[in-house]
């Protein structure tokens, strides 16, 4: 079922610009984990590595190893497009595709994997909006645009169209920084539903979040501006917000620097 | 910067404070200078209205009283006599000619021409998509008198051989028959057409798809598509609007393309008999207006070409209105 | 609300537990064949260009080498003889091209000054379209417009003149198209800049805004021009060919490249007239090529980049 990530010794580059540099920590399945640290440390990118979005851009390569339970994503002969099926993406912005509807945007990953019948596609349809918290918001309306719903909704739409497509993991790049708190606090109900089916990484610059909804955080920072980012600490939540091993840590929590 | 083609895409950022900026007002009550310089402004954007207008009246005024003499069914008769106590003339072999040459030009320029903008921006590697865009632009800068003279000279013996084989293989479709013209034909206009147009297709859709929304994209990829997959989801979408303007920009450019087709197609004699054949030869309202310019000695022979002139006048037009409002609409959309 | 654990439909699973392999085999096929496609329709553009261009340049240059193309015209050379030169046509393309511009530029430039720094309201929006509709009309429509009102109504001749009226209105809306887009690109800051100091308005858009955009309004300019050279339809209507130098705009006939190329079409089985036709064909390509690249360049060293 969901699976877990174990990484080691990553190197994130971009052309001969290095941004991140010798990561190594390990996800298990079925559980939140949290990446928090500064502007500009390098979570972000990290997380992109994760499912092969940063080689969208032009000279974006990786060293070292990703493992999804016992898979190398990054092996010769994987294609990244499988893995992006594999592991899925919620953006900062929400997304849904302006020119298709509520149902076509939930549905779209689907039909891009040959999924076809409309009883199949109902049905999947159904159970991830359902999944995402928004089918009794949206049930009478499946066939109007997506992009008419409010931010905290089309969140939840871009959600629904991630699970869709049944991936093993869910990465959440800041999903909840463009929105407003109830709606924040929408998400983060859904985060702790959704744990029970996938493995759920999620960057955020609000360490309240954190502390609120992941079992587990990563400290990310940077050595120096220009400097590659660096996982300082990783370490069950509670642990990292009440007694923190590393003084960096310590300074960010308690809002000395960041 | 708008192209060699002149075109120019919506832009999706609104410009200096959609509008004048500051108002304008302000800074400029009570100033002669700028009384006078808004005034001129303002007589440039009117003398721009005057012209189109006038364009319009003047040709419907000269056109009228050859129109009244006419006793043949302008619309649909297919003689052209136009000296003598009785003029005759109509137009709707012109009609076919121009809208059945464009058409083909159509068919090919817009498929080839949205292809060649989605490798421009989706498939060229960094280095070659500035260069093959100005390469692309450049088919645009070639004169058309050129493309008439290498359409007729160079190109035509070549495709000649394609005609024969369709003529061949297809002839029992009334669109493909067989015929005896040996010159240029209405559907080797339409390529050249397609040719001379493609340039504008393509200026147009490559700007609407490079303002695909970057966040549009990574959605579609992060969802596990391909890279076709990916512009079919959300590149092809977003640009729609703009294809069909970019279309309809061609097409009007197509309907007045006068003289690389008075050099290529081969005129018919009087009295010929009808074909729907697209390998017959013919004149469109601008050709035949070209090949005969030599005659407007009279106000009433003018008259006739004037009012073929004017229907030609109205067709892009439309066509031009057409493209936009489709723009206008989606701008108003997306803000 | 329940999210179900249950795993019930293997087409989408199937992918998923055979690993990360590849995704199926007509989607990859697809994906490459839309590659393939997409570099083809590119090459296929590409073919004419590269072939009218050979062709112009392979069967005009050698005259274009002789210096007697570029000082005599054709005086006395009938079809059948060699010999001769096209300065009567360059210097009648070049009269026309220069006049054209004096006319057309100031006008399109204040017309793109009012739809950026005064347009409002439904005026504007119709100069707008207006604009739109200007760019759309056919070349023989804008010749019958001037043959209209010059001849017909005002009884005048034939002459250069005419000619140039017709191309000014060619040239009104790509010029007025690229000076807008560039004014818009000019940053607000600066004219904010500028009525903060107490500059009026208009010297605000003349001292600040003109300047700034200058380099990209040289460039609209050209490559307006270098359309306005190529177009033949007005000349057929308004301006027939003679084979003498001619530089007067107001009286008697003046010849051009577009005119003197469409003289001896009809004469290409003579190897002297076909040699003529394709050398000036080669001389137009070649002027509209220096001020297309002549505009380029002028971009690349604005001070305001698209």
């Amino acid at each position: 079922m969901a699976k877990r990530i174990d990484v080691s010794d990553l190197n994130v580059y971009y052309g001969s610009f290095k941004a991140v540099e010798g990561v190594s920590l390990t996800v298990e399945p079925r559980s939140v984990t949290a990446f928090i640290g500064p502007s500009g440390c390098g979570k972000s990118t990290f997380l992109r590595t994760l499912n092969r979005m940063h080689e969208v851009i032009p000279g974006g390569r990786v060293e070292g190893k990703v493992m999804l339970d016992d898979q190398d994503l990054y092996a010769s002969g994987v294609d990244p497009v499988a893995v992006r099926r594999t592991v899925g993406m919620v953006f900062q912005r929400p997304n849904p595709f302006p020119t298709m509807s509520i149902y076509d945007n939930v549905a779209a990953g689907l039909k891009l994997n040959g999924v076809k019948g409309r009883k199949k596609l109902d049905e999947v349809v159904e159970r991830s909006l359902r999944g995402a918290n928004l089918w009794n918001e949206v049930k009478d309306r499946l066939s109007k645009p997506g992009a008419g719903l409010s931010g905290g909704q089309q969140q939840r739409l871009c959600i629904a169209r991630a699970i869709a497509v049944e991936p093993q993991v869910l990465l959440m790049d800041e999903p909840c920084s463009a929105l407003d708190p109830i709606s924040t606090l929408a998400i983060e109900d859904l985060i702790n539903d959704l744990k029970q089916t996938y493995t759920i990484v999620i960057v955020t610059h609000n360490m309240q979040q954190a502390a609120r909804v992941s079992d587990r955080t990563a400290f990310f920072n940077l050595a120096a501006t220009g400097k590659p980012g660096k996982l300082i600490e990783i370490d069950d939540t509670h642990r990292i917000f009440n007694n923190p091993s590393v003084k960096a840590t310590e300074d960010y929590i308690s809002g000395r620097f960041g | 910067m708008s192209t060699i083609t002149g075109v120019t895409a919506p832009d999706e950022t609104p410009g200096p404070s959609t509008g004048s900026p500051l108002g304008g007002g302000a800074a400029g009550t009570g100033r002669v200078g700028d009384r006078l310089f808004g005034g001129v402004a303002r007589g440039a954007g009117l003398l721009v209205i005057a012209l189109v207008s006038l364009i319009g009246a003047f040709l419907l005024w000269q056109a009228i009283p050859a129109l009244a003499r006419n006793e043949a069914n302008f619309l649909t008769s297919r003689e052209w006599v136009v000296a003598g106590d009785h003029p005759r003339f109509g137009i709707v072999e012109l009609l076919w000619t121009t809208v059945a040459g464009s058409l083909i030009a159509m068919t090919i320029a817009v498929p080839v021409g949205v292809c060649v903008a989605l490798f421009i921006t989706q498939y060229a590697p960094r280095w070659l998509s500035r260069p093959a865009a100005s390469l692309v632009d450049l088919l645009a800068a070639v004169p058309s008198i050129v493309y008439g003279l290498w359409g007729l000279n160079t190109f035509l013996p070549v495709e000649k051989p394609l005609e024969e084989f369709i003529q061949r293989w297809l002839g029992w479709f009334p669109l493909f028959n067989a015929t005896s013209i040996s010159g240029g034909t209405i559907f080797f206009i339409g390529i050249v057409l397609s040719i001379m147009v493609l340039p504008i297709v393509t200026a147009l859709s490559r700007e609407v798809f490079a303002q695909t929304p970057v966040t549009h994209k990574e959605g579609a990829l992060a969802l596990g598509a391909t890279k076709w997959e990916m512009i079919r989801t959300a590149v092809l979408p977003f640009g729609r609007p703009g294809v069909i303007s970019a279309a309809m920009l061609a097409l009007g450019r197509a309907l007045g393309e006068t003289i690389a087709v008075t050099f290529i197609v081969s005129t018919l004699a009087r009295g010929n008999d009808w074909s729907w054949s697209l390998f017959n030869g013919g004149e469109t309202f601008a050709s035949r207006i070209a090949n005969n310019a030599a005659e407007f000695d009279s106000p009433q022979k003018a008259g006739a070409f004037i009012a073929a002139g004017l229907v030609l006048f109205v067709l892009t037009f439309i066509v031009n209105a057409i493209a936009r409002i489709v723009i206008e609409r989606r701008k108003a959309f997306s803000e | 609300m329940t999210t179900t654990n249950a795993r019930p439909d293997a087409a989408v699973q199937g992918t998923v537990a055979s690993g990360l392999g590849h995704p199926s085999r007509g989607r990859e096929v697809r994906d490459q064949a839309a590659r393939i496609v997409m570099w083809a329709a590119f090459v296929l553009a590409i073919i004419p260009l590269v072939w009218i261009l050979y062709t112009v340049f392979s069967k005009g240059f050698h005259l274009l080498l002789e210096s007697q193309w570029w000082t005599n015209s054709q005086r006395g050379i009938t079809s059948r003889r060699v010999g001769g030169g096209a300065v009567h046509a360059i210097q009648g393309t070049l009269i026309q091209a220069a006049v054209t511009a004096a006319i057309a530029v100031p006008i399109a430039v204040m017309t793109a000054v009012y739809l950026v720094e005064y347009g409002r309201g439904r005026f504007a929006k119709a100069v707008s379209f207006m604009v739109d509709i200007l760019t759309g009309i056919p070349s023989i429509v804008a010749a019958l417009f001037i043959y209209a009102l010059w001849v017909t109504t005002f009884g005048l001749q034939r002459v250069g003149f005419s000619v140039v009226l017709a191309l000014v209105l060619l040239m009104i809306p790509v010029v007025v198209r690229s000076t807008e887009e560039m004014l818009k690109l000019v940053p607000n800051e600066l004219r904010e800049a500028s009525y903060a100091l107490g500059v009026p308005k208009w010297k605000t858009i003349v001292k600040v805004v003109l300047p700034t955009a200058f380099s990209g309004i040289v460039t609209g300019i050209l490559l307006g021009l270098a359309r306005v050279m190529g177009e033949t339809a007005p000349l057929l209507i308004l301006g027939p060919y003679t084979k003498s130098i001619a530089t007067d705009l107001f009286s008697g006939l003046m010849p051009t490249l577009p005119t003197m190329i469409n003289q001896d079409r009809n004469e290409l089985a003579q190897a002297a007239a076909a040699e003529r036709v394709w050398a000036a064909a080669l001389t137009l390509i070649l002027l509209v090529l220096v001020l297309n690249i002549a505009g380029r360049v002028v971009a690349r060293f604005g001070s305001v980049k698209k």
